[in-house]
């Protein structure tokens, strides 16, 4: 219970302190010159703030279960002085870097499917391509409204979406059967052996065609659409939807890191600080997680996304 | 028979082989990314854009902060290691680039097990990301 306290205090507290932090609006139109751009602070005030407030994301990322980037762009573009740009760019390799790190790990335990993940980080990664490539031809205020407008959305699923442990899969579909996409992993709770297979596959793969091209539009990591997707649709055990989901992060946001990075979106002043609070912040919420409430935990992120989807959507707008 | 249970709960070889490299490929990028970082905040070595002076590119657009920094798109920072800033460039590249070098290395191993659509697949991922990586998809504002 104290636990719980702490943690909705350290998030209002957080938030008020992004409020007091955040630029004025139109900060960003002021600045079409580079030198009316500058914050006035000494030059490692911003990435030290970074640093701190990635660490609290870190934290409330893993309680909350969803990825750093889909946290990382909307709280970072709302209420830091970055521009869209660098923060989709940093947003991306946040991601990638979680799921590199968590990848060797899931692949080994034999929790994350390569057989699974080949077809869809396929088409996924191809299509964060053309979203990377939209995304940066876009002019930001549409790219901000459209942010704004899926991360509220975000939000909806994650009240909405229900989870299913072992989803009921009488017959796997030709598609899948002919790639051979099924498994066996044991479940570590009670030990029992799982034998998996998916089914509604054709339709499942071409709802990835969304996933990657938002995923690269907005520089979100896509776990929140991933796992309903496998899990929900496909029918790909919970387990193994999640693992499967932030392997195949490390697929489709290496094709879009790569536009973002080709295209000069890459600050490396941003990208380190927020990659060693996120990272810092991940261990200590790993260790709050065995006595933290997570209903208690899911409604401060929902929460969070929420208030930093309308901030963007208003940004957008010319209005927030 | 339960060895038998046992050898279905393993990953397959390609699979392995592929989480071997995505770890070090990892551990080597993130190692090299704070090593370099740590040369350029410590001012070891002279960044292109001096640190008093990055908080002016950061709130602009990439197009206005290429144009203003005089820095060219793509691979060119590959020329401009010498300068702290562009060093962390190193840990980033390898970061995005090991998943290449995983579906490369599982390729033989499709190959050999007659998995003649798996190693399609993964020889096509290996051009998406390697177009991705080329650099030649112009975009901008």
């Amino acid at each position: 219970m104290k636990i719980d306290k702490a943690l909705l205090w350290s998030g209002l507290i957080g938030f008020l302190f992004l409020f007091i932090l955040a630029p004025p609006a139109g900060a960003e139109e002021m600045s079409q010159g580079v030198e009316a751009a500058s914050s006035g602070h000494v030059w490692w005030f911003w990435p030290l703030v970074l640093l701190l407030v990635t660490f609290v994301m870190g934290i409330f990322a893993v309680l909350g279960g969803v990825g750093g980037g889909v946290l990382f762009v909307p709280i970072i573009s709302g209420f830091f002085p970055f521009h869209l740009d660098f923060v989709r760019g940093t947003g991306l390799l946040v991601a990638l870097s979680g799921a590199l790190a968590a990848g060797p790990g899931l692949l080994k335990m034999n929790l994350a499917s390569l057989r699974l993940a080949i077809p869809v980080a396929l088409i996924a990664s191809t299509c964060a391509i053309i979203g990377a490539m939209i995304g940066l031809a876009l002019p930001t205020n549409i790219v901000q409204i459209a942010l704004g407008a899926t991360i509220i959305g975000i939000c909806i699923l994650m009240l909405t979406a229900k989870k299913s442990e072992f989803p009921d899969v009488q017959q796997a579909d030709r598609l899948s059967s002919s790639l051979r996409i099924y498994g066996v992993y044991q479940e570590g709770s009670t030990g029992q052996v799982i034998d998996w297979k998916i089914h509604r596959t054709p339709f499942g793969l071409g709802l990835f065609i969304i996933i990657g091209v938002m995923a690269g539009m907005f520089g979100l990591g896509a776990g929140w659409a991933n796992v309903p997707v496998l899990n929900l649709v496909m029918g790909a055990p919970l387990k193994i939807s999640v693992a499967t989901s932030k392997f195949l992060l490390s697929i489709t946001d290496t094709s879009a890191a790569w536009i973002y990075m080709n295209q000069g979106c890459v600050i490396p002043m941003l990208v380190v600080p927020s990659l060693v609070g996120i990272m810092l912040g991940s261990f200590v919420g790993v260790r709050i997680l065995a006595v933290a409430k997570p209903v208690v935990v899911r409604w401060i992120v929902i929460g969070m996304l929420a208030f930093a989807g309308i901030k963007a959507f208003l940004k957008g707008l010319g209005i927030g | 028979m339960p060895d038998k249970a046992e050898a279905r709960l393993e990953p397959g070889p390609e699979q392995v082989r592929y989480a071997s490299i995505l770890e070090k490929g990892m551990y080597v990028g993130l190692l090299l990314l704070f090593i370099t970082f740590a040369i350029y905040a410590l001012g070891i070595m002279r960044p292109y854009i001096p640190l008093d002076r990055i908080s002016s590119y950061w709130s602009v657009n990439v197009h206005d902060y290429l144009h203003h920094a005089n820095i060219k798109t793509g691979w060119h920072w590959v020329g401009m290691l010498h300068y702290g800033d562009f060093l962390n460039f190193i840990g980033i590249a390898i970061l995005a680039g090991v998943t290449i070098i995983c579906y490369l290395a599982v390729i033989p191993i499709l190959l050999r097990n007659k998995d003649w659509v798996y190693a399609t697949l993964a020889f096509l991922e290996v051009l998406v990301l390697s177009l991705a990586a080329s650099g030649i998809l112009a975009v901008g504002h």
